[in-house]
């Protein structure tokens, strides 16, 4: 393979970053065409990598690139290298060609945008850092990566920072994904102390001489970033702030890619996972947990945006549980990563298109009937919806049709979790459809619906045929399986308690049936103002109390403690240090009146000196 | 020079060694020549002659001791009476540098409309009709620059000497002329008069006890020269009551020129009452010989009596940081506050120089005291005369505004000249980055391997206090208002800008690469008997 296009991938739209950050004004006509086509052309080269990928086999496809020493501290080298393999290249791809997409449609949706080049540098910014933290081949330089597309997120999250809510969420991603990222740096120095070396190589390599503590230690720092960075439960709360960014952002960024780094992540570090049984049950029990949790916010939230939100931090929810299961579920996890990229940044772009036609409102309630207005936008949106709900033959029933088997396999409860999880899955997006595209117009005044330019929606379309063909990964002869063999290991077979097509129809019939639900309830018509509801619907508004939890374990009591030590300083260090003060400052006036000015004076306190200086000399000696 | 006078019966040609001896022949020779000058050139061609003649003479006498550096010198010259060593060439070389920017600032004469600080008739009385003449007819008293050379020579000779009728004589050579410089100032003359006559009764007053020290050690060693005394201390004759209080009484001597507690009463006298020129050069030049003296005294003549004076010079040098930062605190005036900061470091050097460790001794495989003194007198010394040369640029009606209370508000009027002192004054105080640092890095760990642990810690602790007065003073300079009847900042001439200068350069580089100057401190070596 080609190192130049290992390289080519990341610089490309790391230079035109650059390019569109400091030529400043120069570049406002044409950058947002010159970020366009940095995106397209480093996917142009994961294209070429992935062909020439195809004439190798096994472990030739592993290749690693060493562009240069990057730092020597004693013993600790780290190389700048990139690792290009059949996992890295799967993600190559999903990053660059949803990437281009995005770019293309962000051309339309941001038209009239004074900041539009800034926009585009920061899209490529992102694309370069999250290249960066999938073909990384050293946990340090996907921890560069890891900050990198944090940053890019913080700085698209608060794009329209004029608006406080922007700038406040902004802030909260950033603080709240500082906590993942303490967990990766502590597993980096954890590997440092460990096997002299963060390189993939050499911690895959001694992951089985660890001890078990260890493992589970390093395990559970890499989860806490994974958690931070994927908008796992503890750490969920910023995604549904996250919102705030442009929808195209939101797409990229906060659905299809970048919330999955944590997922790459756990499945990228397998060797050490598969040494702790502890820590991969946490990252089931996490996974499981936030499927639930993200689909039931999911099912109360107005906000289209939001509403998505929670159905992405389900579906990363799913995948985390497949990436926890092991090598049984491994493969499920990246599949279903790749699938939902395509049905969930469509149906994003979709919720943006929607936007774009409504003056920018995000409240469902003020939408209704919008199919026959806005008719590629609804075609496109409802492929997205089919995928998610997993109806064959789109994309997503192959990949969580697969995920629930594979839970059933492990345990029955995590097995029933994550079928539950796909019947409310099943009523929050039909509410979503019927609420949007159905009933009754709830239009306000001043609104004209209407289709967004070609430019907006071509890429729904590309999207859309994806959210319908990439089942093919699978049912293709089990491609994907076979595909990343070298990387994650051997698919293993599970037992299942039931046979796979009895376990399929289950699961089709509870998706059904949250289906039906959600026609019944919002069949009839739909108020503009929110009613009061259940407690339980109150519950998923407020985001489970996800922001309250916070605020009671960790902001108040920080809070508190920063007052407390406020006040200790003033009162005691303060105190203390003032009172040292003026003790030297007195002991200091009151040497100083030995300094009379008069020689006499002087000559005396030298007479004592040297009387002092003999005696003393005598009295050690006499002593 | 020559320390023993013989009999003239058998008369025998002293052998005199002219190639080591030869920075100091200069030197001396150069001070003559311009006595001759004095007397024999107009007025109006004194000061470019006396200036010509001086600063060739100091470069020539440095080129010449750095080629003796640089071929290793080691030996005993004038038949026992001058140690030609290791650290007496190192000290020659500060001191010539150092004296050579103190001659820079003293012909400046730019800031007060084309006078230099000095007065125009030293004899004329303060306020009288005959001053303001002189004032009128531009008058210099251009007697300054063979004084300071006899001053430098004296001085030169005093760390090297290796007798002590020699370190005697060197004291009143280099202390004379310091003296009569003291009391030169063209403002506030009395105040300069007062501390000239200080300096001169107390001075007077130290030598006696010196000189008595020296007679009591003469008693007891039967030989005036350090290598003997160290001699008759290994036989240990006996005689042990003279011998301490001989010990002890040039231990005086020497520690009032260092300016250590209890005998530090004059330093901020006349630190505030010299020109402020001369207060430069004292502080950094004499504190520099003094200190060499000290140091050779001790280590050569009684390093076998150690056990004996170490516990003395503890308690000297724990009194003199303590007393010195503290004190420094309530100070209003920034000589007199740059005065007890001398004292402060006087006893930070006293630290290393109680550690005693030495390279022979075993006790170290570090940094050795000498090296260490060595390093931090350089480091002391460019930042003094830089810091002085500053506080000649802040000006009023009045001559230079001292008072502490004038520099408020400085940093606003300008902030060059500010940030120039904050960087001296963070170097005083220690603060990483500065030569100030790396020099009391050096003493603390000599003493620390010398064993002398407790004195570091009363050293860090004074640092702290210390540091607040240094902190005060910039706090004052960029965070307090500028009042309207400001001091102004007087353009200075190309002389004293290029004393700040090399003072801020020497102050920066010995702070970021100390190497260079620690390895040539480390080449001097030890002294030798």
């Amino acid at each position: 393979m080609s190192h130049e296009l290992t390289w080519l991938l990341v610089a490309i739209p790391a230079v035109s970053a650059a390019i569109l950050l400091l030529g400043g004004k120069a570049t406002n006509a044409w950058g947002h065409l010159l970020g366009t086509a940095a995106s397209l052309a480093s996917f142009v080269c994961g294209v070429l990598l992935f062909v020439q990928m195809q004439g190798l086999h096994g472990e030739e496809r592993s290749e690693t690139v060493r562009l240069f020493e990057w730092f020597t501290v004693g013993s600790v080298k780290v190389d700048f290298t990139l690792l290009i393999d059949p996992l890295s290249i799967l993600f190559v791809l999903l990053i660059t060609g949803v990437g281009s997409l995005i770019h293309i449609y962000s051309i339309g949706y941001m038209e009239h945008d004074a900041r539009r080049r800034r926009f585009f540098a920061y899209l490529n910014l992102f694309i370069a850092a999250m290249l960066l933290l999938v073909l990384a081949a050293d946990y340090l330089l996907v921890f560069v990566g890891w900050e990198g597309v944090g940053l890019a997120s913080y700085l698209l999250i608060g794009f329209w920072q004029h608006k406080n809510s922007a700038a406040v969420a902004a802030k909260k991603a950033f603080v709240v994904n500082r906590v993942g990222d303490i967990g990766l740096s502590l597993a980096v120095m954890s590997m440092w102390a460990l096997f002299g070396s963060s390189a993939f190589t050499t911690v895959n390599s001694g992951a089985e001489s660890m001890s078990s503590t260890w493992a589970t230690l390093v395990g559970l720092m890499l989860l806490l970033a994974a958690c931070g960075k994927s908008a796992q439960v503890p750490l969920q709360s910023w995604l549904l702030d996250a919102m705030e960014g442009p929808t195209p952002v939101s797409a990229l960024i906060h659905a299809a890619t970048m919330v999955t780094a944590g997922v790459y992540l756990v499945v990228r570090s397998h060797a050490i996972f598969e040494q702790s049984e502890a820590a991969s049950t946490a990252v089931v029990i996490v996974g499981t947990v936030t499927a639930l949790a993200g689909a039931i916010i999911g099912t109360a939230k107005d906000d289209i945006k939001k509403a998505l939100a929670g159905s992405t931090m389900s579906q990363i929810g799913y995948m985390m549980l497949a990436a926890g299961l092991g090598p049984a579920g491994y493969v499920f996890a990246i599949f279903h990563l790749i699938t939902h990229g395509f049905f969930k940044a469509n149906m994003f772009l979709g919720a943006g298109s929607v936007m774009h036609g409504m003056n920018d409102d995000v409240n469902m309630r003020h939408y209704g009937a919008l199919r026959t207005s806005m008719k590629v936008t609804f075609a496109t949106f409802a492929f997205g919806y089919l995928a998610i709900l997993g109806i064959p033959p789109f994309a997503g029933f192959f990949s969580k049709d697969k995920i629930i088997e594979a839970a059933f396999a492990d345990n029955i409860v995590i097995g029933l979790c994550a079928l539950l999880g796909a019947g409310i899955t099943a009523f929050y997006m039909t509410r979503v459809m019927l609420m949007t595209f159905f009933g009754k117009k709830r239009w306000d005044d001043d609104v004209h619906p209407h289709e967004s330019p070609k430019v907006m929606t071509i890429p729904l379309i590309i999207l859309a045929a994806l959210s319908l063909g990439g089942g093919a990964l699978y049912f293709a002869g089990h491609w994907i399986e076979h595909w990343l063999e070298p990387v994650v290991g051997k698919h293993e077979e599970h037992h299942l308690p039931l046979p796979a097509i009895v376990m399929t129809l289950i699961t089709l019939a509870v998706v059904a049936i949250g289906l039906l639900i959600a026609v019944l309830k919002y069949r009839r018509d739909i108020p503009r103002e929110a009613p009061a509801g259940s407690p339980l619907t109150v519950l998923a508004r407020r985001d489970l109390y996800g922001d309250a939890l916070n605020e009671a374990v960790l902001m108040r009591p920080g809070q508190y403690l920063t007052r407390t030590l406020v006040w200790l300083d003033n009162r005691g260090v303060d105190g203390l240090v003032n009172g040292l003060a003026a003790l030297f400052g007195g002991l200091s006036g009151r040497l100083r009146r030995f300094q009379t000015g008069f020689v006499r004076s002087y000559a005396l306190s030298m007479v004592f000196g040297a009387a002092f200086v003999v005696v003393a000399l005598l009295a050690v000696r006499l002593s | 020079m020559i320390g023993l006078i013989l009999p003239a019966a058998d008369f025998v040609a002293p052998k005199i060694e002219y190639t080591e001896l030869m920075p100091m022949l200069v030197v001396f020779g150069a001070a003559c020549v311009g006595v001759i000058t004095e007397a024999f050139l107009p007025r109006a061609l004194r000061h470019a002659a006396q200036l010509a003649i001086t600063v060739v003479a100091i470069v020539v006498a440095g080129v010449l001791t750095g080629l003796l550096i640089n071929d290793n010198k080691e030996l005993i010259a004038a038949q026992g009476a001058i140690s030609v060593d290791g650290p007496a060439l190192f000290t020659w070389l500060i001191l010539l540098a150092l004296t050579l920017i103190s001659v820079l600032l003293f012909a400046e004469r730019s800031l007060d409309g084309g006078l230099s600080a000095f007065a125009s008739q030293a004899a004329a009385v303060p306020g009288s009709e005959a001053e303001r003449e002189g004032t009128a007819a531009r008058i210099e008293h251009t007697e300054i620059f063979p004084l300071t050379l006899f001053a430098v020579g004296g001085m030169m000779l005093f760390a090297s000497a290796n007798d002590l009728l020699v370190l005697f004589v060197a004291l009143e050579v280099f202390s004379l002329p310091l003296y009569l410089l003291c009391g030169l100032a063209r403002r506030r003359r009395l105040i300069s008069q007062e501390a000239a006559m200080k300096y001169f009764l107390l001075g007077a007053f130290a030598s006696a006890f010196l000189l008595f020290g020296i007679a009591l050690l003469y008693g007891y060693a039967g030989t005036m020269s350090l290598g003997g005394i160290a001699d008759a201390l290994a036989q240990d004759t006996g005689a042990e009551s003279i011998l301490l209080a001989g010990t002890g009484l040039i231990g005086v001597g020497l520690l009032f020129k260092v300016g250590a507690v209890p005998f530090h009463s004059w330093t901020p006298d006349v630190y505030q009452g010299a020109p402020t020129p001369v207060t430069g050069f004292m502080a950094a030049c004499t504190k520099i010989a003094a200190f060499i003296g000290l140091m050779r005294v001790f280590y050569v003549a009684l390093g076998g009596s150690r056990w004996d004076w170490a516990p003395m010079m503890w308690v000297v040098a724990i009194l003199t940081m303590v007393v010195g930062s503290i004190v420094a605190i309530t100070q209003t005036d920034v000589k007199r506050m740059l005065a007890y900061s001398s004292i402060a470091h006087a006893g930070f050097l006293l630290t290393a120089f109680v550690g005693l460790a030495q390279a022979g001794s075993g006790v170290s495989n570090g940094i050795t005291s000498t090296q260490a003194v060595l390093f931090y007198l350089v480091a002391y010394g460019f930042s003094t005369i830089g810091a002085f040369a500053v506080v000649t640029l802040v000006r009023d009606a009045g001559g230079e505004a001292t008072h502490l209370s004038r520099w408020a508000g400085l940093g606003k009027k300008s902030p060059l000249l500010a940030g120039i002192f904050a960087f001296f004054l963070l170097s005083f105080a220690g603060i990483p980055l500065t030569a100030g640092f790396t020099g009391k890095w050096a003493v603390f760990s000599a003493a620390w391997t010398g064993g002398a642990w407790p004195l570091v810690v009363v050293a860090v602790l004074s640092s702290l206090v210390a540091a607040f007065f240094y902190v005060r003073v910039i706090v004052l300079m960029f965070f307090s208002d500028l009042p309207t009847d400001a001091p102004d900042v007087a353009l200075p001439g190309w002389q004293t800008t290029t004393a700040v200068a090399l003072g801020l350069a020497a102050t920066v580089i010995l702070g970021l690469v100390p190497g260079p100057v620690l390895e040539l401190a480390a080449r001097a070596g030890e002294f030798i008997r």
